[in-house]
């Protein structure tokens, strides 16, 4: 177990390392920092000494060197638009981000797992087809039409909500919705399928020969089976807890990571951009960690695998 | 008190409208083992499984299911409930994936234990250990918590009849039990089935296409085709003497293990599909004695003058005893 957890860890830290190199290389290779930050027509002295400033006169792979190394040492860099730490930049921003996508989260969840179990037990019926067909409406409309949508109805039409800022709770309201219909759609369509496969299975059966009643059959011999691929899509969900609300956040003006994002790739605020990526790459990671180890706590035929 | 426990009385049974069981009549007495063989498709399993109320929502069934004259066809779900696992018990083909996979063999014992009997805790535990050791699982107090993947087929047979025997059931249905099992395994299951009924009186239903393994586990049998029962009597009388075409196509297909080499003799075709049965015996289309009114009309299962009942036409005459059915009839 240990060693799996080790091998793990290992993998986990290659793909972070994978991720802020190639960040790095696209960014610098994508536009000039100077150009963008002083604009077109500034004397060459200028641009040179804002690259000898910030350390981009140097070769690639120098800066990238200096660049991992400050990370080992907790240093993410300085914004070059606000010249304040970007690590505190980002993290400022990050409560406002968990603000929609904890509540969207969990409106998923809440939403979408029954929705998906409900229709699998009664499958063919009039409900299941609505859910089929809901699920499949909600996961093909992009966010950015949904967000235009509601904004359309519920501020132009009806002028019931606000369609964007971060004033109150109720400003939280349309883009939480925006961001959980999808993912609602899909994990109504996930549980659904896992659980019809789980409802076929001959330990259902059996479970119903020995006269279980109904509702302890689908708890407890069905769920426990059909949650190993419900986790897997949670555990995506939850690894873009950061990095899911960028086109929901630019609609409705959400002052969250999102925002800073695409304020920071078009202004080529190269440690920003990094900063972001790095802690998507680390949140996403985590959480395949945890799948997979809760994999292990679900399923027992997976725990002793991985032990082997 | 009557000496039926069961009693299924013209059960039918369709999927989405197709049926594939046409009118069942069988009782299963008080201790009694009883056989029901036939080719793979035949309705052996949907009938049990139908009676037990077990079968998907697209099933439609129809006609009567008594136990001890408490009708179960159409009871309410909670009435099924009581009956399932605490009247009539089951266990099935594929033991392995019959077992939760999730869930520890201890506690999907002692759930049927609280569930009938009301034992709980320490008490529950022990008289699953109990139920362990009388179906033989080495070193059980140490195995409790394991998981059904950490035991062999074999063993997962024998956790599925723990549990069955848990509830202290009237009847225990045993669908295919050694199908997927290896051969040693098959004769230590059927031991096992043989013993336990000696020691608890349970009724034993066996249902398999094994005609060695019903002779040495039942008193009576039932031959079943295309969703009829064509031939039923005592052991000794269908496999001394069997008069349906099909159940001496049967024994001639088994290959005898002494004496010279011989070419097996099959039985022509295959099982009909439900949606294209004629009006006729189904049977007629591989049968060798079949006649005129074969295709056309349906033989009746009517009671012989030794006890026994046939529906055919045509049966085979008894023609002396086939070696592999002496065989069969000397270990009965």
């Amino acid at each position: 177990m240990v060693r799996f957890v080790f091998a793990r860890l290992l993998r986990a830290l290659i793909t972070i390392l994978a991720v802020v190199t190639f960040a790095f290389v696209v960014l610098r290779m994508s536009g000039d920092p100077a150009q963008v930050m002083l604009g077109p027509d500034v004397p060459q002295d200028a641009v040179d000494a804002f690259r000898n400033a910030w350390g981009l006169d140097q070769p690639l792979w120098i800066q990238y060197l200096a660049y991992i190394k400050s990370i080992f040492t907790g240093d993410f860099g300085v914004s070059m638009r606000d010249k304040a730490s970007a690590l505190q930049l980002v993290l400022e921003r990050v409560p406002a981000t968990l603000q929609l996508t904890i509540p969207a989260l969990l409106l998923k969840l809440m939403i979408g797992v029954p929705a998906g179990v409900y229709a699998a037990l009664h499958r063919q019926s009039a409900i299941d087809r609505g859910v089929i067909l809901l699920a499949i409406l909600g996961f093909t409309l992009p966010s950015f039409v949904l967000g235009l949508l509601l904004v359309l109805v519920f501020s132009v039409i009806l002028g019931v909500l606000p369609s964007g800022g971060q004033d109150t709770w109720v400003h939280g309201l349309l883009p939480t919705i925006t961001m959980s219909i999808g993912g609602i759609g899909i994990l109504a369509r996930f549980s659904r399928s896992a659980m019809i496969e789980v409802m076929g299975q001959p330990y259902i059966r059996t479970a119903s020969a020995k006269g279980l009643k109904w509702s302890n059959v689908v708890w407890n011999h069905a769920l426990p089976n059909a949650a190993v691929p419900i986790i897997t899509i949670v555990g995506f969900m939850v690894g873009s807890l950061i990095a899911g609300a960028v086109v929901v956040e630019s609609i409705f003006s959400w002052p969250g990571i999102g925002r800073l994002l695409v304020v920071s790739v078009s202004n080529r605020d190269l440690a920003v951009v990094q900063c972001i990526l790095l802690m998507i790459a680390a949140t996403m990671v985590l959480s395949n960690l945890m799948v997979d180890l809760f994999y292990g706590w679900l399923d027992p035929r997976l725990r002793h695998q991985t032990a082997h | 008190m009557s000496q039926e426990l069961v009693e299924l009385r013209d059960l039918k049974v369709a999927f989405d409208g197709i049926q594939v069981l046409h009118g069942i009549d069988l009782t299963v007495g008080r201790g009694e083992a009883l056989g029901l063989v036939g080719e793979s498709g035949c309705g052996k399993s949907v009938t049990w499984l139908a009676a037990l109320g077990l079968l998907p929502g697209k099933a439609t069934i129809s006609g009567s299911v008594c136990i001890e004259g408490h009708e179960l066809c159409g009871a309410p779900r909670q009435a099924l409930e009581t009956v399932r696992g605490g009247r009539i018990a089951m266990i099935f083909q594929d033991p392995s994936s019959s077992l939760n996979p999730v869930i520890g063999i201890g506690q999907q014992i002692t759930e049927a234990l609280t569930l009938h009997r009301d034992l709980r805790g320490e008490t529950a535990r022990a008289e699953a250990l109990r139920l362990l050791d009388m179906v033989g699982i080495p070193d059980a107090p140490r195995r409790f918590n394991l998981f059904p993947h950490e035991f062999s087929g074999g063993q997962c047979q024998r956790l599925m009849i723990a549990m069955a025997l848990a509830g202290e059931p009237d009847l225990l249905i045993a669908d295919e039990p050694t199908t997927a099992l290896d051969a040693t395994i098959q004769a230590q299951i059927l031991d096992l089935l043989i013993q336990l009924r000696a020691e608890t009186g349970m009724a034993t239903v066996f249902i398999s296409h094994d005609l060695g393994a019903v002779s040495q586990v039942c008193e009576r049998v039932c031959v079943m085709y295309a969703g009829r029962i064509v031939e039923q009597g005592s052991i000794t009388q269908l496999f001394s003497n069997p008069q349906h075409p099909y159940t001496r196509g049967l024994f001639d297909a088994i290959p005898r293990l002494d004496g010279p080499r011989t070419r097996l003799v099959p039985i022509p075709g295959t099982v009909p599909n439900p949606k294209h049965l004629t009006a006729g015996c189904a049977f007629a289309p591989r049968c060798a004695h079949a006649a005129a009114p074969c295709d056309f009309h349906r033989p009746q299962l009517d009671m012989l003058e030794d006890g026994r009942r046939l529906a055919c036409f045509n049966p085979v005459l008894s023609a002396g005893t086939a070696p592999v059915r002496q065989k069969l009839v000397e270990g009965v």
